[in-house]
């Protein structure tokens, strides 16, 4: 074991995919010489050279496209988006043409496409530059759409995206970039796309999140525990495809649920969570399903108003006690 | 008039081939140097032009330090290296001409009208900034100043100042528009949309590049398959002008010109601004993706320096005046700060007062951990 940043684990498996199959090319800003915005691709382009690490211009419609294309010839691109406000330059490319090419063309090119991309506020960046827009793509069957939350998912979850024959969009999180976890050495595993995890058991209360907010919730369950709550964690892991099962079986054994989101509320990731909650637990249910989001404004730049907009372990632990006193079960 | 270099649009840019690099004009900032002719102007416009570049100089220093010491948060981007730019541009604009920009513009928004104090509060995030706390660095507005904005994402100014200027055709008026951009935004595909629209319905509007070479670690070389960026509207009929952006007079001059022609022409125009960045692309970039040579370049190019230099030979600025100008700025830079750090954060209640313009029922006004139907 070897305990790595999530960062450390997704250039480690970047670099790898690369070694191990020539098919695979980086395109993005700033990927090469300045490595990376965040990072992601320090040495790459030392290590594999222009062609196979290849910085772009800032043209995000036309270098997804690209991308697009050269997946349709077979090979393997893997793009980074600097963050995901900025997949908003190039969302017909990925939602018109990516997510489509393989259906509307009855099946006979699929498209293997990555696009990384992180998202997450928290870091003052103002209302274009921290928002979690990942439903956009979650609500579009074609893409896939993994979230990871720690080192070892993100890892596993990039070499099943590099791996998959369709276009998978990897979310990755500005909060969680330099948050630490073990990794086996050697690991080679690959995730198995759409199967969530209970990353924690617990017989009180299902507590869901995905990407920070599944990191976060570990940690409200952890801080829980010490008060005799039994805090079951889901981390959702994959957004399109979404594992209900895991979610409702979970909710059927404890009886009540609150979803950690780092969107907005309204027509969020929660909304579809809880739908399906509903709709496959209804008789187990002895409270309200609750959605801890953020609030429904585009996000302040100065801080005191930035941290109230968010979700933090204090609101999410207030939403867990409230459902718990709902259904009778006392804390602390 | 400086020595400027021009594009017809309709095309007398070449037609190119070959390697990159034989396809440029140059690989430097434009020929003109930085000894501008100052004989024919009178001392106080240069010393007031000296003024502005040193207020500018102080004020993205104070900034700087004010980030490294986290008073600011975000994403920060200075004017560093730009002064004569930004200066000569602000100057060429008349009150009510308007002016988009990019997220590095905290130098704009002080020479188009706005106060240091509430540009240096919105940094802060406090509530007497020019956004009540809500923009931050990348986002200064004010519509007295007319200045319509600085944007976070590359070429999201583009479309808007061209509608700007569509709106100000549509009630007769006889403002321009100044967009301003960086290097890097002439590949973005807003830029060849809007200069499209622009063209073809002849807008008052001057699309400025701030070229300093380098979009983030990007150069113009690897980026921009036509490196002389001013050329880059002959696809589109916009005639181009590449300056020397580190001489304020030239900057003036080229701007003055193209400002005054997009108003009596009603016609989009382009402007080409070449300068060095003193620093990295924001203030936590050490720029190691630039070379020992470059960094040098760019400190013997420092333009305020340079005019500073000229301004004493020329014996327009003395000891005393120097003295007296550097005095008043670092007074005005500390009282900016001051005012800043003395102003309150804004208030959480306010959360939800700028979501939308009007009242509108069943919005949305729930904290995180509220329920969605309170009992
Ligand atoms: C659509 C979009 N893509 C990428 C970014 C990230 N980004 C911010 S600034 C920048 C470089 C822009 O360079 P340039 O236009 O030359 O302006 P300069 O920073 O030199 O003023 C990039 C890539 C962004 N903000 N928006």
């Amino acid at each position: 074991m070897s305990v790595i940043t999530y960062r450390q684990a997704l250039r480690d498996t970047l670099r790898a995919e690369m070694l191990r199959d020539d098919d695979v090319l980086l395109l993005g800003e700033e990927i090469g010489l300045f490595e990376g915005s965040y990072k992601i691709t320090e040495g790459l382009l030392n290590e594999f050279g222009e062609q196979r690490v290849r910085d772009t211009p800032i043209s995000e419609e036309g270098f997804v496209g690209a991308a697009v294309g050269t997946a349709m010839m077979g090979l393997r691109p893997v793009v980074e988006l600097m963050t995901i406000n900025f997949s908003l330059i190039a969302v017909d490319q990925i939602i018109n043409h990516a997510a489509k090419v393989y259906g509307m063309f009855g099946g006979q090119t699929s498209v293997p496409m990555v696009i990384r991309t992180p998202g997450g506020g928290g870091q003052q960046l103002g209302a274009t530059h921290s928002q979690n827009i990942e439903l956009f793509y979650a609500f579009v069957p074609g893409l896939k759409v993994l979230a990871p939350s720690s080192p070892a998912d993100a890892a596993a979850m990039l070499r099943a995206a590099v791996r998959d024959d369709d276009p998978v969009m990897l979310l990755e999180n500005l909060g969680l970039y330099n948050s630490k976890g073990e990794v086996p050495d050697g690991d080679e595993s690959v995730a198995e796309i759409g199967r969530a995890a209970v990353t924690r058991e617990g017989s009180d209360i299902t507590l869901i999140g995905y990407s920070r907010m599944a990191a976060m919730s570990l940690r409200v369950a952890e801080e829980l525990a010490e008060q005799d709550v039994s805090v079951e964690v889901v981390d959702l892991r994959s957004l399109r495809p979404l594992d209900r099962q895991t979610v409702v079986d979970s909710v059927r054994k404890t009886g009540c649920a609150v979803i950690a989101e780092d969107d907005w509320l309204t027509y969020g990731i929660g909304a579809e969570v809880a739908a399906s909650i509903q709709e496959g637990a209804f008789d187990y249910l002895d409270a309200p399903v609750r959605r801890v989001a953020m609030a429904e404004v585009p996000l302040p730049y100065a801080k005191p108003l930035e941290n109230a907009a968010l979700p933090s372990t204090e609101s999410i632990t207030t939403a867990v006690k409230e459902t718990l006193s709902a259904v009778g079960k006392r804390v602390g | 008039m400086a020595d400027t270099a021009k594009a017809k649009g309709g095309g007398t840019a070449k037609s190119t081939g070959g390697r990159r690099r034989s396809r440029k004009d140059s690989t430097t900032p434009a020929a003109g140097g930085t000894t501008p002719g100052v004989a024919d102007e009178k001392p106080d416009v240069l010393l007031d032009y000296y003024r502005r570049m040193v207020l500018v100089r102080r004020f993205e220093e104070r900034t700087g330090q004010a980030y490294t010491q986290a008073r600011i948060g975000g994403y920060c981007h200075l004017n560093l290296g730009e002064e004569a730019t930004v200066v000569g541009l602000m100057d060429a604009l008349r009150e009510r001409d308007y002016l988009y920009t990019n997220y590095r513009d905290h130098g704009y928004a002080i020479l188009k009208g706005m106060s240091p104090r509430r540009v240096m509060a919105e940094l802060y995030g406090r509530s007497d900034g020019v956004a009540k706390g809500w923009g931050g660095s990348m986002h200064m507005y004010d519509t007295e100043a007319r200045m319509l904005g600085g944007y976070g994402i590359v070429g999201g100014q583009l479309p808007l100042a061209t509608g700007a200027a569509l709106a100000v055709t549509y009630r007769g008026g006889d403002e321009v528009v100044m967009c301003q951009m960086g290097d890097g935004t002439t590949n973005i595909g807003a830029w060849h949309e809007s200069l499209n629209l622009a063209s073809l319905w002849n807008l008052p509007i001057v699309y400025t590049i701030v070229n300093n070479f380098t979009g983030m670690g990007t150069s113009v070389d690897a980026s921009s398959a036509e490196p002389d960026l001013y050329k880059r509207g002959s696809a589109f009929r916009i005639e181009g002008v590449r300056v020397d952006g580190r001489d304020v007079l030239a900057v003036r001059d080229a701007a003055a010109d193209v400002v005054e022609k997009a108003r009596s022409e009603q016609r989009p125009y382009i402007l080409e601004c070449t300068s060095h960045r003193l620093k990295g692309h924001s203030v936590v970039d050490p720029a190691k993706y630039r070379t020992e040579e470059q960094v040098a370049e760019a400190r013997a190019n420092d333009p305020v320096a340079a005019f500073e230099q000229h301004l004493e030979k020329a014996g327009v600025l003395t000891e005393e005046k120097k003295k007296e100008i550097s005095d008043a700025v670092k007074e005005e830079v500390a009282d900016a700060a001051d005012f800043a750090e003395n102003s309150p954060s804004p208030d959480v209640s306010t959360l939800f007062d700028y979501t939308y313009a009007t009242p509108v029922a069943n919005e949305s006004r729930r904290m995180p951990a509220d329920p969605v139907f309170a009992e």
